[in-house]
């Protein structure tokens, strides 16, 4: 085990049930699934959360169901997939607890 | 350091992947991506098991890496070239610290994981064994690992940067937005410190800018090339992005990562800390 404190910034499994510790009254979570313009789920997509600026603030890589997830704050954010398939954008208000977005590439 | 020296790109090691010599080692906090796929012949170094002390907070010591290295059969001549998910957040850690180390011959590959992933150059699965070596670390260079103290003392003095998004910076996020936000440290960022976000150095594709336009990015920002500088973020690694960007492809002197970062920092007992946008007074 590693000191809590020096836990990394890697992105945990984005199919993993949200850990049950988790604060909903405090967190923001946004989540959603990246698709193809077909309709399918885009496993391995590489999603990027960025800020009302256009500036980059964190980003993952999609489930095997195409899922991603990313804890922010209350406000407007961009979510921008890329994949082998193409990429797509979506814009999201989120507010406290889940947000859910669906992002289409194409 | 050049871009040159520092820096492959992935056409040059799918051309490479067989050479004598050339060591291929991915580099994530989770290897679990490792698992489901990796360049052929690459070794994997877990960020969290291999390169972290697992009692104290800190770095393996050099018998540790030596050992570490032996085992996994890296020679001290070998071309490592790393590389690694997370925009090569792990992998520029890698880096710094086989630097540290005193490795000859260190690269990293342009893009790393995502670049190769979306260019749909092949992966395989499946163990990699090398033959076991007896590998030879330096003394740890720390003219290029910056401790506590020193960051105190830069207040107003030195470059510091700071690395993290801008919601880390101002204080509005303790952590990027793909973990929960829920942490021991106060947040905001070391007062002084310019807000240059890893990200800015890299193309969305995980290609790290032209030298150009790397150099106009951090005279925008502020950064004097007269003085010293420091670059942190949360743990350490994204700042080793923005150190070997610095140090190895635009040839700063006089660049080091403080590998405590915010974490560390921000839990400090009575250091100053600014909160907001601009970087404060010192």
């Amino acid at each position: 085990m590693t000191a809590p404190t020096a836990a990394g910034c890697a992105a945990p499994d984005q199919a993993a049930p949200l850990p049950a510790s988790l604060d909903l009254e405090k967190e923001t979570v946004i989540t959603g699934v990246v698709r193809s313009e077909a309709g399918e789920v885009v496993p391995g997509a590489y999603v990027r959360l960025l800020d009302s600026t256009g500036e980059f603030t964190a980003e993952v890589v999609t489930s095997p169901a195409g899922q991603f997830r990313f804890f922010a704050a209350p406000g407007n954010w961009t979510l921008r997939a890329l994949s082998r398939h193409g990429n797509g954008d979506t814009s999201v208000a989120a507010a406290r607890g889940i947000n859910e977005v669906a992002v289409t590439v194409a | 350091m050049s871009r040159d020296t520092a820096l492959v790109s992935a056409e040059w090691a799918e051309k490479n992947i067989d050479a004598p010599g050339v060591v291929f080692v991915e580099v994530d906090e989770d290897t679990s991506a490792y698992d489901t796929g990796h360049i052929a012949g690459a070794i994997k170094l877990d960020w969290r098991t291999d390169l972290q002390d697992q009692v104290r907070r800190d770095f393996v010591n050099k018998n540790q890496f030596e050992a570490l290295l032996s085992e996994r059969g890296v020679g001290n001549d070998d071309v490592v070239v790393l590389y690694g998910g997370n925009n090569n957040w792990f992998a520029a850690y890698a880096y710094w610290y086989f630097k540290l180390y005193g490795h000859r011959d260190v690269k990293l590959l342009d893009g790393g994981r995502k670049k190769w992933e979306l260019d749909a150059r092949p992966l395989v699965t499946g163990a990699v064994t090398r033959p076991r070596t007896e590998y030879v670390a330096q003394e740890p260079d720390n003219t290029i690992r910056a401790f506590r103290d020193e960051v105190v003392d830069a207040i107003g003095t030195k470059n510091l940067v700071d690395v993290r998004s801008p919601d880390e910076f101002a204080g509005r996020l303790l952590a990027p937005a793909h973990l929960p936000q829920e942490q021991a440290q106060r947040a905001g960022h070391i007062p002084t410190a310019i807000s240059v976000p890893w990200s800015k150095a890299a193309n969305e594709d995980g290609t790290f800018k032209s030298d150009d336009e790397l150099r106009r990015i951090y005279a925008a920002a502020g950064l004097d090339d007269g003085k010293e500088t420091i670059a942190y973020c949360r743990i350490g690694e994204r700042s080793s992005h923005s150190w070997f960007v610095l140090q190895e492809l635009l040839g700063h002197p006089n660049v080091k990562n403080y590998d405590g970062s915010w974490t560390e920092y921000g839990s400090l007992v009575g250091v100053p800390v600014a909160l907001g946008d601009e970087p404060g007074e010192a």
